[in-house]
């Protein structure tokens, strides 16, 4: 007698094992469950946003004043075009990955070869428009005044349009010398966060231009900012005014809240990274179909498992382009 | 693998001949709804802006409706959802939406009532 039972006398009994009710293989299964997970992060993250863009609604900036600039053509309005055409290159790219897994199941090598290029090469082409944007994003282009109270102020002229603290700020009055080691403490540095312009000068320039208005950051019940006259605009600034802030960071941003910029930065940094990570694993199955590993192996399920994820990183940029630049 | 592809979409209304050109198909109708939001997005009606239905711009309830479309066909076809069995699709499905409409409308709710918490001077019921 055996001292190990080998058989358990219910092969091809249902409770017998080895079933597989799902009929999905188990790496594919495992993606599925690895991408619900995910899904449940960004949804994390997205929800915040949504939070606090509740809690300030009425000076929450609108991604058609902040994204407004399209690669090449300077000073032309154009929101929505830049980050339209990041959309149509990420679907795309996800069209040509589902068509290397259709090849994939047909058993085409050099077809899986080529759609999985192209959806690489799509991936790449997202991730550079996506550092040409926060890149814009950092600069900034108008620049304003951040109050006391942490507030953003923004000029405009008596018709309406966005003026450029640079443009009208008195540059030659009192110029900022750099803090050195030589003529300072040599303990003190000097500031980290530091504008082409000081405050003081755009305070001068605000109060010799009689043409220049302010806007708030709050909205009125219609969903325009509230433009002040000329007479409340020189009490905002000479009162409240405190900083200087050109472009986007952590902690200022000149389009509004600073935590729109900390989120911008966040997701779409997260999301950036998925896509990063996502060409990576493509560049490492591409080689092994060109290697010829899937044709041995006689099944080209990786290609899926890793259009799976591909397909997700879509689908999350789907819904970080309506919260971030539509809704 | 080479599991059979279900090649109707729109409840049956559009069939396709092959798998390939029913993800060109998708394709097209992907990119006609992107292009409807991003020119919604850039003109902004008046008319959408100025309506509201459940405390959201009617404008922002299209977005929101229209990227679920477009969700469900990326998974449908592109994550061949469509092809899985009803148990697979239900337990991701299911579990996903539940969780997230969950955790979005408490936390909506919660940052609605801290806006009014900072506009009304900190007390919003007196009791």
């Amino acid at each position: 007698m055996e001292a190990t039972v080998v058989k358990t006398g219910t092969e091809g009994k249902t409770w017998g094992g080895g079933n597989q009710p799902l009929k999905a293989s188990y790496g594919k299964m495992m993606m599925w469950f690895f991408i619900v997970s995910d899904a449940l992060t960004f949804s994390g993250f997205l929800a915040s946003y949504g939070f606090s863009r509740f809690k300030f609604v009425d000076a929450w900036p609108i991604a058609d004043e902040v994204f407004t600039h399209f690669p090449f053509l300077h000073g032309v309005e154009a929101p929505m075009y830049y980050v339209a055409f990041m959309t149509f290159i990420l679907i795309f790219s996800s069209v040509t990955m589902v068509l290397a897994v259709d090849a994939g199941h047909k058993m085409k090598q050099n077809k899986v070869i080529l759609y999985l290029f192209l959806t690489i090469i799509g991936g790449l082409i997202f991730l550079g428009s996506q550092a040409w944007e926060w890149a814009t994003f950092i600069k900034g282009d108008y620049g304003a005044i951040e109050t006391k109270g942490g507030q953003i102020i923004q000029f405009l002229d008596k018709e309406g349009e966005r003026v450029a603290i640079r443009d009208f700020a008195a540059i030659n009055d009192g110029d900022r010398i750099p803090q050195t080691r030589e003529n300072g403490l040599w303990f003190a540095e000097d500031t980290e966060y530091l504008p082409t312009v000081s405050f003081e000068q755009v305070k001068a320039g605000f109060l010799a231009n009689d043409n220049l208005l302010v806007r708030l950051q709050h909205k009125d019940e219609h969903g325009h900012h509230i433009i002040l006259s000329r007479q409340e605009s020189i009490a905002k600034v000479v009162n409240d005014g405190q900083l200087v802030v050109e472009g986007a960071n952590l902690r200022h941003n000149e389009y509004g809240h600073p935590l729109f910029a900390n989120f911008f930065f966040f997701i779409t940094g997260f999301h950036g990274f998925h896509v990063a990570t996502g060409v990576l694993i493509n560049i490492i199955i591409f080689f092994n179909v060109i290697l010829g590993t899937y044709e041995r192996r006689n099944n080209y399920e990786m290609v899926e498992k890793v259009g799976l994820y591909w397909h997700f990183v879509d689908l999350v940029w789907v819904f970080v382009f309506t919260f971030f630049y539509l809704v | 693998m080479a599991h059979e592809h279900k090649l109707a979409i729109f409840r049956g209304a559009v069939k396709f001949k092959s798998n390939v050109s029913k993800i060109w198909g998708v394709f097209a109708f992907l990119s006609i709804v992107t292009i409807v939001e991003v020119a919604l997005g850039i003109i902004r009606p008046e008319f959408l802006i100025d309506t509201r239905f459940l405390a959201l711009k009617l404008l922002n309830w299209i977005f929101i409706i229209l990227t679920i479309v477009k969700a469900y066909y990326i998974t449908w076809d592109f994550m061949h959802m469509r092809d899985e069995t009803s148990g697979l699709r239900r337990a991701i499905i299911w579990t996903s939406i539940f969780l997230i409409a969950y955790l979005v409308v408490l936390v909506l709710i919660e940052g609605d009532y801290i806006f009014e918490v900072y506009k009304s001077g900190f007390i919003k019921f007196d009791f």
